[in-house]
């Protein structure tokens, strides 16, 4: 019988050992996760690097602006009603908006309320729907139903239509840029919150979760082990995308007036102003456009990326 | 020592005489809209230590939603279980709670599935999944888990082990990730492992190396192995007794060497008759006559009547029980003798 058994191991080994996918030697003797991997790939990818160079510029913008303008746009003697509409000269590169204060000053300083609302916004949308998905595709029957059905109700609401509901109501609740946030979520939310259950409930169905609780894997390490990183990266790729559709909501609702408020700065607002006197000086509109358009596509390309890296099938 | 979580387990109980695993009178319906789907209709039968239980039958047999009962991880609803008792060491598991089973599962009684890919967890490395056994349920330290999945590995005879444990399950063969899910499976060292077909998507060579590994595991460890499968070629060298199912019942109940030398039951007679042999060469082969039966009408008496060359009169209205051929031996066919001295 040894024989026999070193045999089968014998030629086990031999029919079996060169599988095509077993290559990538080099990686082993560190523990590598999904998460490891996914970066390993993303390193390597130009879209990915060129995405998150753009947004690391943005961020450094939000955070330090007067690294790159000397003029601080909330100082009112930087701007001269004289000179409104000028063309781009020296000192100041894109020129000057309809009440004469610098335009490059005031798009860089734009960036910071575009991204915390729009990096906030995500994270709670993705936390309140993403929970609420995992746990009503995970339980099913009433659970499910009771969240799909709440679900559907925020659906119903025209977005546009219930920002500019919670954000005149609340006005003056001194929120700030806060109140967009909340009002971005709370229409937001229900977006992830689909796309978590439906993959969830994908995922759920599949031999290796029953498999898993075969092997005594309790409710909680299904949930979070086994379904949670199988229906991630959908809701990643859609969150990073959404992050885009967030700043541009946020810039959409300060146009209407009820986003920020002057006299923060913010991109939409700049559009807004800017919008009234386009036909004879197009600049003050176009150049906050232009950094809107470059943010939200460099989240897409990220959550591009992002989506490539996390599928482990398609590396 | 570590206390461990295996030495609080909740199945207790008087254990002598009883089996190790004893299913009883089990019976499993699904409750559809189109109607009561009776799966399994009073299956019974008993594993000991070290002894293989081959269960055969073709699709919708029941085999497997038995084995899913045992296991506890059918969906109720819709499935219902209206009577019967699972007995492992004499505590009945269904009348235990949910985290009870939970504790039972894995850690006494295992399960590995026909497809491994779709059973390995695809996001995570197969070393991560083999230790995260010992994490979860050993309170291992994440370098040892690690050590120990390797050592697991090398048991279920992977080669280069060492260099593999980080690959993802994609990146193995099939007869491969079958090695990895009995590890996974044999992990903590359970006193009964069902396979459900574990061999059925692999290749033919492949097949019996993992059913060399299935006997060398047992013989070691001393578990009681139910093996599930429809090919009755895969259980010859290895199961000790057969239970052959048909319509959600046991309709034949033999050691391996009785079965083969002479089926007590026309459907098993059909069964070992439709493997294709050398010596038939350029036949047609036998295949038994008729679809299995729908289980939401089953037939009336024998389930099998409607495909059975020995039916009679009777075989329509009475249900025949499991007869008592010899000793353990039984066949629920109201004309197993004819059956057994092959007079057609």
């Amino acid at each position: 019988m040894n024989e026999a058994t070193g045999q089968s191991g014998h030629t086990s080994a031999l029919a079996e050992a060169p599988t095509p996918g077993g290559l990538p030697k080099a990686k082993s003797g560190r523990p590598a996760s999904l998460w490891s991997d996914a970066w390993a790939d993303l390193r390597r990818k130009p879209i990915f690097l060129i995405s998150c160079g753009i947004i690391a510029v943005l961020v450094l913008m939000a955070m330090w602006p007067s690294l790159f303008s000397s003029v601080d746009p909330f100082n009112a003697r930087t701007c001269e009603l004289a000179t409104a509409r000028q063309l781009p000269s020296a000192g100041h590169p894109f020129g000057r908006d309809n009440l004469g204060c610098d335009l490059y000053a005031r798009t860089i300083y734009g960036a910071a309320n575009s991204l915390v609302i729009g990096i906030s916004t995500t994270i709670f949308a993705a936390l309140i729907g993403g929970l609420l998905g995992l746990v009503a595709g995970f339980f099913g029957g009433a659970t499910d139903t009771v969240a799909s059905r709440v679900t559907e109700i925020f659906f119903a609401i025209p977005s546009i239509l219930g920002a500019l509901l919670i954000g005149s109501t609340f006005r003056d609740s001194g929120l700030g840029i806060w109140l967009v946030v909340i009002s971005l979520t709370v229409l937001g939310w229900p977006m992830t919150f689909r796309i978590m259950r439906a993959a969830v409930i994908t995922a759920k169905s599949q031999d290796f979760v029953v498999a898993a609780r075969a092997l005594g894997a309790g409710p909680g390490r299904i949930m979070f082990r086994h379904l949670l990183p199988n229906a991630l990266a959908p809701v990643i790729v859609v969150a990073t995308i959404n992050l885009g559709g967030f700043i541009a909501a946020e810039a959409a609702l300060s146009y209407l007036g009820v986003g920020v408020q002057p006299p923060e700065i913010s991109w939409g607002l700049m559009i807004a102003d800017a919008q009234r006197r386009f036909l004879e000086a197009p600049l003050p509109l176009i150049f906050p456009a232009v950094f809107l358009s470059i943010t939200v596509l460099a989240f897409i390309m990220l959550g591009d990326a992002v989506r490539d890296a996390l599928d482990p099938k398609l590396r | 020592m570590k206390k461990t979580s295996a030495d609080v387990l909740p199945v207790e109980g008087v254990y002598g005489d009883e089996p190790l695993l004893a299913v009883d009178d089990l019976h499993v319906e699904f409750r559809t809209r189109a109607g009561i789907v009776r799966a399994v209709n009073g299956v019974s039968y008993t594993v000991n230590p070290g002894e293989t239980l081959a269960v055969l039958g073709e699709s919708g047999s029941g085999k497997s939603v038995t084995a899913q009962a045992i296991m506890g991880i059918l969906d109720m609803p819709p499935a219902h279980i209206p009577h019967g008792e699972i007995r492992f060491k004499g505590t009945d598991l269904l009348k235990l709670s949910e985290e009870a089973r939970t504790q039972v599962r894995g850690q006494r009684i295992a399960m590995i599935f026909q497809d491994a890919l779709s059973a390995l967890n695809p996001v995570f490395t197969v070393g991560w999944q083999i230790s995260e056994m010992f994490r979860v349920h050993r309170g291992m330290s994440k370098a040892d888990a690690m050590k120990k999945a390797v050592e697991l590995m090398d048991r279920v005879r992977i080669p280069a082990a060492r260099q593999r444990v980080n690959d993802y399950p994609h990146q193995f063969s099939g007869g491969m990730r079958q090695r990895i899910m009995i590890a996974m499976s044999i992990a903590l060292d359970p006193e009964v492992l069902i396979a459900d077909e574990p061999t059925t998507a692999l290749d033919v060579t492949v097949q019996a190396q993992i059913m060399d590994l299935l006997a060398d595991l047992q013989r070691e460890s001393q578990m009681g192995l139910i093996l599930i499968t429809h090919d009755l070629g895969v259980v010859a060298d290895v199961a000790d007794k057969i239970a052959v199912m048909y319509a959600g019942r046991i309709v034949e109940r033999a050691s391996v060497h009785d079965i083969y030398r002479a089926p007590a039951h026309p459907y098993t007679k059909g069964l070992l008759e439709s493997i294709p042999r050398v010596d038939l060469k350029g036949q047609d082969l036998y295949a038994i006559k008729g679809l299995p039966p729908n289980l939401l009408e089953l037939p009336t008496g024998c389930a099998f009547h409607p495909r059975c060359p020995y039916r009679q009169d009777n075989c329509v209205t009475d249900v025949p029980p499991l007869y008592q051929i010899s000793g353990t031996r039984g066949s629920a066919c109201h004309y197993w003798r004819e059956v057994l001295d092959g007079e057609r």
